[in-house]
């Protein structure tokens, strides 16, 4: 309770006191949004093009297949599956890639990969 | 008898060979989409093909019925009883009902979908996960894989904005329910420490979650995600507006199939982990059935367009298999069965005649567009008016029958107050039924050619033709299908001790 009262507290006053004793003098090139040195052009909010959103899914897709590779791989040694031991989790992991490898097919051959 | 030992690559093979075969047969039907996407008669095909994978699925599973399949100790992944076998091949016939009624349509609708098939039968495997899962996960995998399926097919006609709409609505609901259910089964692992049901059920009483701050956070949170999956009032809004923006056969499949895979899910969890803390959830079911009956039925009253009535009719009988579910009892789970298959067939039913009435997603077929229909094509009113007096619940069709054992259920396990409201909402559903069918049979067609443009194809017309004798002949002779649906309940008896269980008086009793 002291804990989580003396957390709470100092992180009020943390953002209290910053507020009360700052000053701030913006001017026109200091409230530009930051684009690493660049003055922006024009709006953030603008259309993107549907592809953007393609290419950002599949790599989703892709991307989630090594986060799940990598706590398989670092357990591998200790996984017992199917029993079978560790080649019921080579098992797993090859049905698991190949119903992915299925999807790449079905997205190359459909022409999701194609830009135009 | 044949024992399975789950933790074994073999004998988990064999407990899940409905769901692998039908995987397998799903990811060749993707990719004969992406090889034959081009031409119109793969789609057609792709139809055949999928009708075969559902076959084999529904061989399978009875397969492992006729071999009455047990699990070597506690099952702790896929559950190997009756009730998941029964609700297995409900949504299998429902998935290959879509699939009949759909064939035509999409020739007609111009609708050039190569996925149509592998997604239908993806998120039939989903369906099938959720009937059998015995791991809150494997529940809540069988759930994304039929939902985020689902979501694609409401969007199915790309150039209709009303089908976007259906599923981007659809899909962030959706979401948002499925963030609900998992943190409630977070709060749940953490309150247990399992997430496998049966071990669910044998932790609560040692030790002593009854009144558990986590463990009522969990649950409440579980309910409130799968209310979302079975349109319970009130997290039902999504339904009307997704339910009509979505192409009609599709419709049904998300009226029948997707509400009957999360009715399952929902009644396993509940009589399998939670049976002993029915105090906790029984009122909330009861709530949950009376407002869903009430509100369901009285907006239905007011819609005009045919399609929003079957939505908000579809949010009523929601209600009904609630009150089954509410009664906790093998009784209760039979009843949830019989009702379950021919609202299944009711329901697709009337969206598949919708689908033939209509054109362009029929979201604009009003009850008086129906008017002199029963002139103009006598079978296909007959057919209709047959689904809609079967939904009422008419005395001589299936859906009396189906809602005399929910009532019966309810009342032997002493919720007469929630039979009552059952009773009064199903009379106030007659005045929205009966006007379609008043419109078909006693009003004039609005010109000589107001039906002109609608053909019965042969497919579609075989497969009604089919689906209305089974409501008709059912409704007179239930028995076999109740004695189908009592053994699917056995799979609740030894751990719904505390229920009040309550034989069914002798078939064909009214």
């Amino acid at each position: 309770m002291l804990l989580i009262g003396f957390v709470a507290l100092s992180a009020v006053l943390m953002v209290a006191l910053s507020h009360l004793f700052s000053s701030t003098r913006p001017t026109a090139a200091k409230s530009l949004p930051y684009e690493s040195g660049m003055t922006p052009l024009g709006t953030a909010r603008e259309r993107y093009d549907v592809k953007f959103y393609l290419v950002a899914v599949l790599f989703i897709v892709f991307d989630i297949e090594v986060v799940f590779m990598m706590p398989w791989a670092v357990a591998f040694r200790s996984l017992d599956l199917l029993g079978l031991g560790t080649l019921g989790a080579l098992i797993e992991m090859a049905v698991f890639v190949l119903i992915l490898v299925v999807g790449y097919v079905y997205v190359w051959k459909r022409g999701a990969l194609e830009w135009n | 008898m044949l024992l399975l030992d789950l933790d074994r690559g073999w004998g988990l093979l064999r407990a899940m060979a409905p769901e692998t075969l039908l995987t397998l047969w799903a990811l060749a039907l993707l990719l004969d989409a992406a090889w034959h996407h081009r031409d119109s008669g793969a789609q057609r095909r792709a139809g055949w093909l999928a009708l075969a994978g559902l076959a084999l699925s529904a061989a399978a599973t009875v397969w492992l019925w006729a071999s009455g399949a047990a699990p070597a100790g506690l099952s702790t992944t896929i559950a190997l009883d009756r009730f998941r076998y029964a609700v297995d091949l409900i949504v299998l016939v429902a998935a290959a009902l879509a699939v009949l009624l759909s064939v035509e349509y999409l020739d007609r609708e111009q609708l050039r979908i190569p996925e149509y098939h592998a997604l239908l039968l993806l998120a039939t495997v989903g369906m099938m996960l959720l009937a059998g899962g015995e791991d809150l996960f494997v529940l809540f995998l069988g759930l994304e894989l039929m939902s985020v399926s689902v979501y694609v097919l409401a969007g199915l006609d790309r150039r209709s904005p009303a089908s976007a709409e259906a599923a981007l609505k659809y899909f962030l609901l959706g979401a948002f329910a499925s963030a609900f259910l998992l943190y409630g089964i977070a709060l749940l692992y953490g309150a247990t420490g399992s997430t496998k049901l049966q071990i669910i059920a044998r932790q609560i009483g040692p030790l002593g979650l009854l009144t558990h701050p986590m463990l009522l956070a969990g649950l409440a949170l579980l309910l409130i995600g799968f209310g979302f999956k079975i349109a319970a009032v009130p997290f039902h809004m999504w339904t009307p507006d997704v339910y009509d923006g979505a192409p009609t056969p599709v419709t049904g499949f998300m009226a029948t199939a997707v509400k009957a895979a999360a009715f399952a899910a929902l009644i396993r969890v509940l009589l399998e982990a939670f049976s002993d803390v029915h105090a906790l959830w029984g009122p909330v079911i009861w709530w949950l059935a009376a407002v869903t009956m009430v509100v369901g039925n009285l907006v239905a009253l007011a819609q005009r367009s045919v399609k929003r009535m079957l939505a908000y009719s579809s949010i009523a009988h929601a209600g009904y298999l609630l009150t089954a579910l509410v009664a906790d009892s093998m009784a209760g789970a039979a009843a949830f069965l019989f009702y379950l298959l021919f609202y299944t067939l009711m329901t697709m039913g009337a969206f598949a005649i919708l689908a033939l009435k209509g054109r362009g997603g029929e979201r604009d077929v009003m009850v008086d567009d129906l008017a002199g229909l029963g002139e103009a094509h006598p079978w296909l009113a007959l057919a209709m008016a047959v689904c809609m007096l079967s939904l009422l619940g008419f005395p001589g069709t299936a859906g009396f029958i189906g809602k005399w054992y929910v009532l019966v259920a309810a009342t032997g396990a002493g919720y007469p107050g929630l039979a009552a409201i059952l009773v009064v909402t199903s009379v106030i559903s007659a005045g929205y039924y009966l006007p379609v069918v008043m419109a078909m049979y006693m009003k004039p067609q609005a010109h000589e050619r107001a039906h002109a443009g609608v053909l019965v194809p042969r497919i579609a017309g075989a497969t009604l033709a089919v689906m209305v004798a089974a409501l008709l002949v059912f409704g007179v002779w239930p028995n076999r299908v109740l004695d189908a649906a009592r053994a699917g309940s056995h799979a609740f008896i030894p751990r719904a001790m505390t229920a009040a269980v309550t034989p069914l008086p002798p078939a064909g009793a009214p």
